[in-house]
């Protein structure tokens, strides 16, 4: 049993969501190993190599796969994943792009997002956005999964010594190409990855609105966040999406301002260690996740809450 | 050009989730069903592009039981021309769901392929990229812009971090996400124009598909229910809490 891990990495470093892939994969046992894909690699792949529990490093260093080009990088994952009984990669957008490609190409199903390893075979995974726990057992050969990185602790960045072999593969499928990119330019932490997040909703009332939350960010190093209500009305973009169909966090602390709690928000952030909510409806749901819930008009109740953390923090 | 459009029934995103007693499943008995929201956002945009003149013809196309008929009479009467039916009551996952469009796709030879990112049930998000493989076609995947240029499709593609653009060869498969568009709603006139349309109904058997499922679920359980927490009564006492009791700042 041997299990190769997709890494993924941004601006030639490696996340962290790698280590909580690599973290499941220790759960399911054997060897493994850490695929690199992409264009200038080298440091990403030593990063890998240090990794606790990482047997071995393979670096596929080549303009193919620049722009993770899920019709490219699929071919190489076949490739390289002969002879490995799991694949694993993150359930980021790289992740839910890819995968599904490579096991239809393998005629194996995939197993998307998990949040529990029970055995080699058997997964534990959210459905109904979270509503619903679904244990799952795979009869395929080779089990192609996802996995959901907020529910794995991160394995050691450092203390790992793994070989770095480079993989003599191009695969270039001729279908697509890359056009532009637009990525959101921000000194503050991945909402994903992020220890603190604090996210706002309809209650808002507009983007500009959002910049009260930028300030009490900026307070606790926290990242911003928005339910999809406040996406739909545009107030802010949708890489900010908390919820079922945008991003999945599970900080130390998350704060809710002025967001009703619809399941497909909680699905996105019910695992969060603490939870506080500020919102002027008693009756709103989100009171009852929230361990500590304010009732208060959130426009005068946020630039309180930035006076006060100054103090403490 | 001909764009195919696939939609699935699925339980309406209103209604409350409840895990049946003997944890087999979710109980779907009744329960209010719909569209799945992310095929509605397919739906419209295929429709868009016909009122645009890029699309000539645009076919529905579902896999499911008898009464998913009524999503199929949905999108015709959102705008699709004629309708597909797969008709099966077994447990079809992504796999042989992307086999079974792989065979309506040989048959129909669309140019485009517009499909929900991910179904709210199963939440997969696995069946366009599937399809897209087993048909040798380009994907753009959690689509919030489609734009065809002559033979390609430019989509921009919602990824961690911002936005992405690509260029796809056409044929292609596009999966919806949120922001690509606002559905509408069918009128009355419509909805009665649609049962006039034409919908077939072919079986697994006949697109030369075994179903087999490959994922055996175990159970299905409740989430583990969080500790009621407390309200406070100020700005204050919350952080003082924060600090204090949870530890967190």
């Amino acid at each position: 049993m041997s299990t190769l891990v997709i890494a993924d990495h941004n601006k030639g470093e490696l996340t962290g969501s790698t280590l909580s892939v690599i973290a499941a994969a220790k759960a399911i046992g054997g060897d493994i190993d850490v695929l690199v894909a992409g264009k200038d690699i080298g440091g990403v792949a030593e990063q890998a190599a240090k990794a606790d529990g990482v047997n071995k490093v393979l670096t596929a260093d080549n303009d193919a796969y620049g722009h993770d080009l899920a019709e490219n990088l699929s071919l190489l994952i076949a490739e390289v994943g002969k002879g490995y009984s799991h694949l694993l990669a993150s359930a980021g957008t790289v992740g839910k792009d890819t995968m599904p490609r490579v096991a239809a190409m393998l005629d194996v199903a995939q197993v998307s997002d998990i949040i529990g390893v029970q055995s080699e075979d058997t997964f534990v995974r959210p459905i109904y956005a979270g509503n619903a726990i679904a244990t799952v057992q795979s009869s395929d050969s080779v089990k192609v999964i996802t996995v959901r990185t907020t529910s794995f602790d991160p394995v050691a960045a450092e203390g790992g010594s793994a070989s770095v072999e480079s993989v003599d593969s191009a695969h270039d499928a001729g279908l697509s190409e890359f056009v532009s990119e637009e990525l959101a330019e921000s000194d503050r932490p991945d909402l994903a990855a992020a220890d603190v997040v604090i996210s706002g909703g309809r209650g808002m009332q507009n983007g500009e609105n959002f910049k009260m939350l930028e300030s009490v960010a900026d307070v606790l190093g926290a990242a911003i966040g928005a339910s999809r209500a406040a996406v739909d009305a545009g107030f802010v973009p949708n890489d900010m999406q908390v919820g079922q169909t945008g991003k999945i966090v599970a900080p130390n602390l998350y704060i809710a301002v002025g967001i009703s709690g619809a399941i497909q928000h909680l699905a996105g952030m019910g695992d969060s260690k603490v939870i506080v909510a500020i919102n002027k409806d008693e009756d709103a749901p989100i009171f009852q996740v929230a361990d500590y819930g304010l009732v208060a008009d959130l426009f005068e109740a946020v630039p309180q809450l930035e006076e006060e953390l100054k103090k403490v923090v | 050009m001909k764009v195919l459009v696939a939609v699935k029934r699925v339980i309406d995103y209103n209604v409350k989730v409840r895990v049946k007693p003997d944890n087999t499943g979710v109980d779907l008995s009744n329960v209010k069903m719909a569209m799945n929201p992310f095929c509605e956002i397919a739906v419209e945009e295929a429709v868009r592009l016909k009122e645009k003149g890029v699309a000539t013809e645009i076919v529905a196309v579902t896999i499911g039981p008898k009464v998913s008929q009524e999503q199929l009479r949905t999108a015709l009467a959102l705008g699709a021309d004629r309708a597909i039916q797969v008709e099966t009551d077994e447990d079809v996952q992504s796999l042989d769901a992307a086999k079974m469009l792989k065979a309506v796709v040989d048959k129909e030879e669309p140019n485009l392929v517009i499909m929900g990112k991910q179904s709210i049930d199963t939440d997969n998000n696995q069946t366009g990229q599937m399809l897209a493989q087993l048909a040798g076609m380009p994907q753009g995947t959690f689509a919030s812009e489609v734009e065809v240029e002559g033979e390609k499709v430019k989509v921009t593609r919602e990824i961690d971090g911002g936005l992405m653009t690509v260029s796809l060869k056409l044929p292609a498969v596009v999966t919806t996400d949120l922001r690509l568009n606002e559905p509408r709603y069918a009128s009355l006139p419509n909805i009665m124009k649609a049962k006039k349309k034409p919908l077939e109904t072919v079986s697994p058997a006949d697109l030369g598909i075994d179903v087999t499922p490959r994922l055996k679920t175990l159970k299905v359980e409740e989430p583990q229910p969080r500790q009621p927490g407390i309200k406070v009564e100020s700005v204050e006492e919350l952080v003082d809490k924060l600090k204090n009791e949870a530890k967190v700042i």
